[in-house]
């Protein structure tokens, strides 16, 4: 039921380091893909179906086919790969314990895309937040420098690659691809109007592919074990393993690598499923900007079909579980905050829509709210949603939209009662276990 | 002032790293706050000399993002996670504690200097909630009380090690120099991962549950080479 990939040596205490990567036959995908073609790499990354795991689902090998080649117009310019480490989602917290891990398999994965995609510049975009990630993948660059995998003239093959590691600055709108271009090259961070796609004008308007950690560090594994053994895992459509992140009120939070398609249930029964005495109230499938699911929707397929069928989306596989504690205007107030205060300010919906959205959520959970309040909710989700920018503002609908769809009852109830019927404190992890403030 | 020459040429370093100089505007602002604790005008000055901007272009920059103070910066910089999972499962009560055992609000400082506080965004740590940084370190699983104790000895200048992170503490201003490209030697200090990271991967072995061997010959390999998989590659 599990699959362990990336994962599979994070028990060594040394699983950061170059020695405990090699240990593990790290960098032995390095080599094998420089003996290909270029274009032979991409044809393997496309054949295993691979998706991006930063939440939209993009094929990666696609996304590498449409970096212009040759020496005419853009590509004879200078070709980038930007990996985006700047995991910011509410709830998704599986890239950083990964680059804390086994920092190496992603400057692996950083070197084989790079040399597919024909760069000869790399930047690991790194949020600064976390700032020991930043350490263990400045130190990985570091020895893989020393070790011959990066640099000039890499195992002797021509291909020369340099790579930096760059911390952001507290934005998260530059997960945004086109607002990380924007930050890194020294802008404030504001998403592009596309077209130009970053594959064609990227960074300093040279093609350029802006890929997820988590996908760009699959593809050693599908370079060792090939297309057809990556894609044997997964469902048809959504192949591949992948990271599962379950967090909130469960018995055991963690990270689970399993295959594309297992389902909540699953993931709670192998972990021992909400803490006890509690059920599950409503969750999100990839983080805040995918709409919230409920308790009926626990067998749905988590793979990037499934989860759109139930009317959200895989985004980045965080699993925020919360029981029957919890408000759910608290809850989405909360997100919707975090949208107003990161919205870039760029697009007039999103800047206006989510400032004023907060205040009437504000009101409505203070019990000062009207019935009317809920339906001017929804009606600026709808002037939002599809009229904004870029997907931060689409996102930030998600959870006012899907929260009043499964529980209107619980806004009502916050307008009827004059307030909010919800003990703050039952819902926090110390609840039960006797700590207090 | 303390931006020195050896500032200067720490930024030029920072701008031979990138294939054109602007790109260093945002490590120079975190090498700024390593100096001077915050985005200080000299500080911005600096960055448009060396870059050939305007202050207004470098302003503009440093104040569209959070993590560039405006103001000085405590020496410990404790950022407490109050997005909806961290809130719920306790970081507003944790807030509220710490508020009220500093005197202090969202973005404000103590009179001391040793410890400002910020309410921040998901740190990508929820399986550690509820979870609390100081000098973007990670303290997991912090309740109102472990969170008092953690700030007391930050003010007592003896801070615990981060849960996740170097052995010991850095200083506010010794963050930001990491964070502005330079590696400070300390990246193997601390565990590899905490349990909840490790937590599928046990739950496998315990199982029995692997990945697919992978293939002894891949079909999509072009020519052999000098490496082929072995039996611990397939991580059976």
């Amino acid at each position: 039921m599990l699959t362990p990939v990336l994962s599979r040596h994070w028990d060594d205490a040394d699983s950061f380091t170059l020695e405990g990567y090699t240990r593990h036959d790290g960098y032995t995908a390095l080599p094998k893909a420089l003996a290909m073609a270029p274009d032979a790499v991409i044809a393997m990354v496309k054949e295993s179906g691979l998706r991006g795991r930063g939440g939209a689902g993009f094929p990666t090998g696609m996304k590498w086919g449409f970096i212009p080649q040759g020496p005419e117009g853009q590509g004879a310019k200078p070709h980038y790969l930007v990996v985006n480490a700047d995991e910011s989602e509410p709830g998704t917290c599986k890239d950083t314990p990964f680059m804390m891990a086994n920092p190496h398999a992603l400057i692996e994965g950083v070197a084989i895309a790079s040399y597919a995609i024909r760069a000869s510049f790399a930047v690991i975009y790194v949020r600064g937040e976390i700032v020991h990630v930043v350490r263990r993948l400045q130190q990985a660059v570091i020895d893989a420098y020393a070790a011959g995998h990066l640099g000039k003239d890499i195992g002797g093959t021509g291909f020369s690659l340099d790579v930096v590691v760059h911390a952001g600055s507290g934005a998260y709108i530059c997960g945004e691809e086109t607002a990380l271009l924007d930050s890194l090259e020294g802008f404030r961070g504001q998403p592009r109007l596309r077209p130009p796609f970053p594959a064609t004008h990227g960074l300093y308007a040279s093609p350029t592919v802006v890929n997820n950690v988590e996908s760009i560090a699959s593809v050693p594994s599908i370079v060792l074990g090939g297309a057809g053994w990556f894609a044997s895992m997964g469902t048809e459509k959504s192949k591949g393993y992948t990271l599962y992140s379950l967090s909130g009120h469960v018995q055991q939070p963690g990270q689970f690598e399993a295959p594309l398609g297992i389902t909540l249930r699953q993931l709670l029964e192998l972990s021992g499923g909400m803490r006890e005495g509690h059920e599950l109230k409503f969750w999100t499938p990839g983080g805040s900007s995918t709409p919230l699911l409920t308790a009926e929707h626990l067998d749905v397929p988590l793979d990037y079909e499934g989860v759109a069928a139930a009317g959200s989306m895989l985004g980045t596989k965080a699993l925020q579980c919360f029981d029957e504690t919890t408000c759910v205007v608290r809850a989405v107030l909360r997100w919707t905050e975090f949208y107003a205060h990161e919205s870039c300010g760029k697009c007039t919906p999103c800047r206006e829509g989510t400032y004023w959205m907060v205040q009437v959520l504000q009101r409505l959970e203070a019990g000062t709210g009207t019935e009317e309040d809920i339906a001017t909710l929804l009606d600026t989700c709808d002037n939002i949603f599809g009229r904004s920018f870029c997907a931060l503002g689409d996102g930030a609908t998600s959870p006012i939209v899907s929260g009043v769809q499964y529980f209107r009852d619980e806004f009502v109830a916050h307008i009827t009662g004059g307030g909010c019927p919800f003990d703050p404190v039952a819902s926090t992890v110390f609840a039960t276990a006797g700590a207090t403030a | 002032m303390s931006l020195t020459d050896k500032t200067r040429a720490d930024a030029l370093e920072i701008v031979a790293r990138y294939p054109q100089p602007r790109s260093a505007l945002l490590p120079m602002l975190h090498l700024v706050q390593s100096e001077e604790g915050y985005v200080s005008a000299d500080g911005i000055t600096l960055c448009a000399e060396v870059l050939g901007l305007t202050k207004a272009e470098v302003g503009a920059v440093a104040t569209f993002y959070t993590m560039y103070r405006r103001r000085p910066a405590g020496e410990y910089h404790v950022g407490i996670c109050t997005n909806t999972l961290c809130a719920v499962l306790g970081g507003d009560a944790i807030m509220d504690s710490v508020q009220e055992q500093l005197g202090i609000g969202h973005n404000e400082t103590t009179p001391d200097g040793r410890i400002s506080l910020e309410h921040v965004e998901c740190n990508a740590a929820c399986d550690y909630a509820p979870v609390v940084m100081v000098n973007w370190e990670f303290y997991d699983n912090q309740t109102p009380a472990s969170t008092r104790e953690l700030v007391d000895a930050c003010r007592a200048g003896t801070p615990p090690p981060p849960t996740r992170g170097p052995s010991s503490l850095c200083t506010f201003k010794q963050t930001s120099r990491v964070l502005a490209g330079f590696a400070d030697g300390r990246a193997a200090e601390g565990v590899q991962a905490g349990p909840p990271t490790l937590l599928g991967l046990q739950l496998a072995t315990a199982r029995g549950d692997t990945a697919p061997a992978y293939p002894a010959v891949t079909p999509t390999a072009v020519t052999p080479t000098a490496v082929t998989p072995t039996s611990e590659t397939t991580g059976a």
